[in-house]
């Protein structure tokens, strides 16, 4: 294998300023992106960044490769395409969590179980910020927000809980306040081969006034730091996922191998799909048509 | 009777008769003689049971649609033989397995020979049988009946059973030949003479030919969410995909399988999805992605008869306007809808050639009867060298011309693309709407002269597509009386129809639309006003093709016939509708007799357990409920004796209150 060679952020930088508000978590997620980017050494003409809607969506405009602002919701279906088409790119999702774990929520847990190799990256704020403040998936029960006044009643859903049972082969959470965490979260997703889902705690400073930066930084602790945590044990990583309170786990919760999409797909054993030759011969037209003789 | 060089085949059954196979042997064995055929089954959304109802239309020459008669009538239970016997044309016959049912001669039309079968006794010397078996004994006697030849069937089995070994193989082949060798010791041949030039010409549905179509085009990549009447296309492209170099992804849903495509499609890769119209409800906004992001993508819309889950083995036209109002805002896009079999292959081809080179969205419009028939087509009537045209693509962008400008606002409105890879061709493809660069103008640059020019850019690229596509040609005599409208599928039977029409003494022609959208106004609009009479012939309910070509031309036709039960055109149906509108008499809406006898059985099925039949049916007056009613005399399926009456309103179809014979008033009984 060749050496990796290192770009500098700089590589990546778009003439395009984001347009968040200030104090946003997004910048934090953006950063962390160019970084690991960077230090895996990947060409901004082999990165694909495919976002969906929303404000963390915007992403793909305010980084230097190829992108597409897709359809709310419908980014991991959008980015398995590309993918599937041309397997030599890196293909990095990024949205919120009202894009990936509500109106695009079945795409999210049907790419898992076919653990193809994506890296998505949700910028879990837990409110809808672009529609100016109603509770999303996220949203924690009792939280008032501008649709849910009398505290919100449902459950929100576990996004690392919910990867687990899902297939991922890489499930992990950082906090967009811990930059140089996150950019390693995300430089591990990059790398693993298959399914890993980074979800960040990406605060929204005008609408969220509950997980606030302060709130994660009281309350979040690395597993790498707690002694004897298995990464590849599935048993181990479900109870993790499911604390909540006064600590809240960040880090890799789970990591393994497996065998991905591309690998089983017998179509994609001669290379990518656009590097293959278009059309039929004589003799493999005659041989299709012979069926319907 | 008019020639005895074609015939129709009419098979009977519930699902799991084994009815398709059966059909599949015999079809390959007529055209394998050379013969040429169109079939069409009506089928129910049940996986047994139901009635299966196989018709196979075999002729010397091409035949355009499963034609007006039925000529034999191969019966696999006793529903079949109550409900299709009466149909069989003088001249011809009905098979039956006489050990377990009854061929009433009340059934049976004048010259129309029974055939019974014993087939316990025939099939003795073969040991134990599958019951499925029955069929092959049928379709020996067929064989003999029709004049066709029995070592050619023979050879079909062969081929069929390969995969299970020479005793499965000698087994069906000794089985046929029982039921061939029993009709040419009781029955003499039904006439037939054929020409069998033995010219090998394909078999085939339209959903096979768009499968092979694509792949011939250079599709390398297929998603589709199982619905019928599009299914055929995933189970093609699933038992080819490795073979071609073809991914082939079952999806989630139809919103994964839309934006999957068009993903691929943006990657570089030839991409198409195919659904039915209400998979489609649920593509409609990722096809305007592929407009604003200008993404190139095929998406074959198969109609079934709607609206919600509406009858989903059934045939209807009646996607039009969810296919034209796809998507919210305005786009580039193209809509095409293949008017035969072999126009599906080229369609196929045409659509992705179309869809790289002005990058955009193209649907075909399908429907259940083009996607689902098999038909013989001409031996060379597929190419496999179709032409491929991939547009502008830019593979490499030095840094010093700047920023690589995707959607550059050319003259044509093309922009060329970079395909992610490329070096130097960074750029992000946004469903906001955007600048030259990707840019978007929605959030904080919003720019009014930039989004007029974009908008503008895009919309140019359909001047360009209009003048690419072949405009459509009147059939027939320029100074007709009536002219024939119609778009799609219908294009054989409304050829059938016409030459019935002329035979008839009216002189018609037809006109037959394939580009929906663009819309060839300014040719189609110079046909029409020299048209004497024009009647649009559409299988649904409001004419929206009709509305469609008032729409785009200004044009409104004179007269339309219309057909919304599910059940493809019969030539006869536009024929008689024509004659009928010529002779200034209003569209019928009445229940027939027929149809009479249908809604019985309905109603058997759901309230008596099928163990009755309808026997004779009259039409009486509407003693107080407001409309003339069908009497209907149910009787015992075993006794034949009476056991009841349903009357069913002439106009509304209402089914009144059920009289069982022991209850029975004499002329009277409440309205439910």
């Amino acid at each position: 294998m060749a050496a990796v060679i290192e770009l500098p952020i700089a590589a990546y930088e778009s003439v395009v300023e984001p347009d968040w508000c200030p104090g946003c978590g997004d910048f934090g997620v953006l950063r962390a992106l160019e970084i690991a980017a960077g230090r895996l050494g990947i060409k901004p003409k082999d990165l694909v960044v495919v976002s969906g809607i929303g404000c963390s969506s915007n992403l793909p405009g305010f980084i230097h490769t190829y992108g597409v602002h897709s359809l709310h919701g419908r980014a991991v279906a959008v980015a398995t395409g590309i993918k599937l088409a041309n397997h030599d790119l890196k293909v990095v999702i990024t949205g919120g969590d009202g894009d990936g774990y509500g109106i695009g929520i079945g795409h999210f847990i049907h790419a898992m179980r076919r653990n193809l190799d994506l890296t998505y990256i949700v910028m879990n704020n837990q409110i809808y910020g672009l529609t100016t403040g109603q509770a999303s998936p996220t949203t924690m029960k009792e939280v008032r927000t501008k649709s849910t006044p009398l505290g919100n009643v449902e459950l929100p859903i576990n996004p690392v809980a919910l990867a687990l049972v899902s297939g991922a082969t890489y499930v992990s959470r950082g906090f967009s306040g811990e930059n140089k965490h996150l950019a390693d979260l995300i430089a591990g997703a990059i790398a693993h081969k298959g399914f890993s889902l980074v979800d960040v705690f990406s605060p929204c400073v005008t609408y969220n006034k509950i997980n606030t930066y302060d709130y994660f930084r009281k309350r979040i602790y690395k597993l790498e730091d707690e002694v004897g945590y298995e990464v590849a044990n599935v048993e181990a990583a479900m109870p993790k996922a499911f604390e909540w309170g006064e600590r809240i786990p960040v880090g890799v919760f789970y990591r393994d191998e497996q065998p991905t999409y591309e690998d089983c797909d017998a179509a994609l054993r001669n290379g990518p799909l656009v590097n293959q030759k278009l059309g039929l011969s004589k003799t493999s037209f005659d041989e299709l048509m012979e069926e319907f003789m | 009777m008019t020639t005895r060089k074609e015939v129709t085949v009419g098979i009977g059954g519930a699902a799991g008769d084994g009815l398709d196979k059966s059909g599949d042997t015999i079809a390959k064995t007529c055209s394998r003689l050379g013969l040429y055929l169109c079939a069409y089954n009506s089928y129910q959304s049940v996986i047994r049971g139901g009635h299966i109802w196989l018709r196979v239309r075999i002729g010397e020459q091409k035949v355009y649609s499963h034609g007006d008669e039925l000529n034999l009538l191969i019966a696999l239970n006793q529903d079949s033989i109550e409900r299709h016997a009466r149909e069989v044309a003088s001249g011809g016959a009905i098979i039956y397995n006489s050990d377990k049912l009854k061929c009433d001669p009340m059934l049976v039309g004048d010259n129309v020979l029974p055939v019974p079968l014993p087939i316990a006794e025939l099939t003795k010397p073969f040991g134990r049988l599958q019951p499925v078996m029955q069929n092959t004994v049928a379709m020996g006697a067929m064989l003999y009946l029709l004049s066709l030849e029995f070592e050619m069937a023979a050879e079909v089995l062969a081929d069929t059973f390969k995969h299970k070994g020479e005793a499965v193989i000698e087994q069906n082949v000794n089985v046929a030949r029982a039921g061939y060798d029993h009709a040419k010791e009781k029955f003499v041949p039904l006439g037939y003479e054929w020409n069998f030039t033995r010219v090998r010409r394909p078999f085939i549905t339209g959903n096979e030919a768009f499968a092979i179509g694509a792949v011939a085009a250079g599709c390398k990549f297929y998603s589709a969410y199982p619905m019928t009447p599009a299914s055929s296309i995933l189970h093609w492209m699933a038992n080819h995909g490795a073979k071609c170099g073809v991914v082939v992804k079952q999806c989630e849903d139809e919103l994964a399988v839309a934006n999957i495509a068009i993903g691929a499609g943006h990657a570089g890769v030839r991409a198409m999805c195919a659904t039915s119209g209400g998979g489609f409800a649920l593509m409609t906004e990722a096809i305007g992605m592929a407009g604003i992001i200008e993404a190139p993508v095929v998406v074959i819309e198969v109609q079934r008869g709607g609206p919600s889950t509406g009858i989903p083995t059934k045939t209807e036209q009646a996607d039009l306007n969810q296919v034209y109002g796809a998507s919210q805002g305005d786009y580039p896009r193209v809509i095409i809808a293949p008017t035969d079999t072999t126009d599906c292959y080229y369609s196929a081809v045409e659509a992705h050639n179309l869809a790289e080179k002005y990058q955009l969205p193209v649907t075909i419009i399908s429907d259940l009867l083009l996607s689902e028939h098999p038909e013989t087509i001409e031996a060379d009537a597929l190419r496999h060298d179709v032409p491929i045209e991939r547009g502008e693509v830019v593979s490499k962008w030095p840094e010093e011309k700047g920023q690589f400008k995707r959607y550059a606002f050319t003259k044509s409105g093309i922009s060329p693309r970079a395909l992610p890879g490329a070096e130097g061709g960074m750029y992000v493809a946004t469903t906001d709407d955007h600048d030259e660069e990707g840019v978007t103008i929605s959030d904080v640059f919003t720019s009014p002269p930039m989004r007029r020019k974009v908008q503008e850019k895009r919309m140019r690229k359909m001047e360009a597509v209009i003048k690419e596509l072949a405009p459509p040609q009147l059939e027939g005599p320029v100074d007709a009386d009536v002219t024939l409208i119609g778009w799609g599928s219908s294009k054989g039977v409304i050829h059938e129809a016409v030459a019935q029409l002329v035979e008839q003494g009216v002189r018609a022609n037809q006109l037959q639309i394939k580009y929906l959208h663009p819309f060839h106004t300014k040719e189609v609009s110079e046909i029409l006003s020299k048209s004497k009479r024009t009647i649009c012939v559409e299988c649904n309910y409001s004419g929206q093709f009709a509305r469609h070509l008032r729409a785009e031309t200004g044009f409104s036709v004179g007269d339309m016939i219309l057909k919304y039960d599910g059940e493809p055109f019969e030539p006869h149906h536009i024929t008689e509708q024509v004659q009928a509108i010529l002779a200034g008499q209003p569209r019928p809406t009445e229940v027939t007799m027929d149809e009479a006898r249908e809604m019985a059985y309905h109603y058997i099925r759901v309230h008596l357990a099928d163990k009755v039949r309808p026997e004779k049916i009259e039409q009486v007056d509407g003693d107080g409920r407001g409309e003339a009613l069908w009497l209907v005399e149910v009787v015992g399926r075993e006794s034949g004796a009476k056991e009841g009456e349903l009357r069913i309103g002439l106009e509304t179809g209402s089914i009144y209150l059920w009289q069982p014979a022991g209850a029975l008033i004499a002329g009277a009984g409440s309205a439910s």
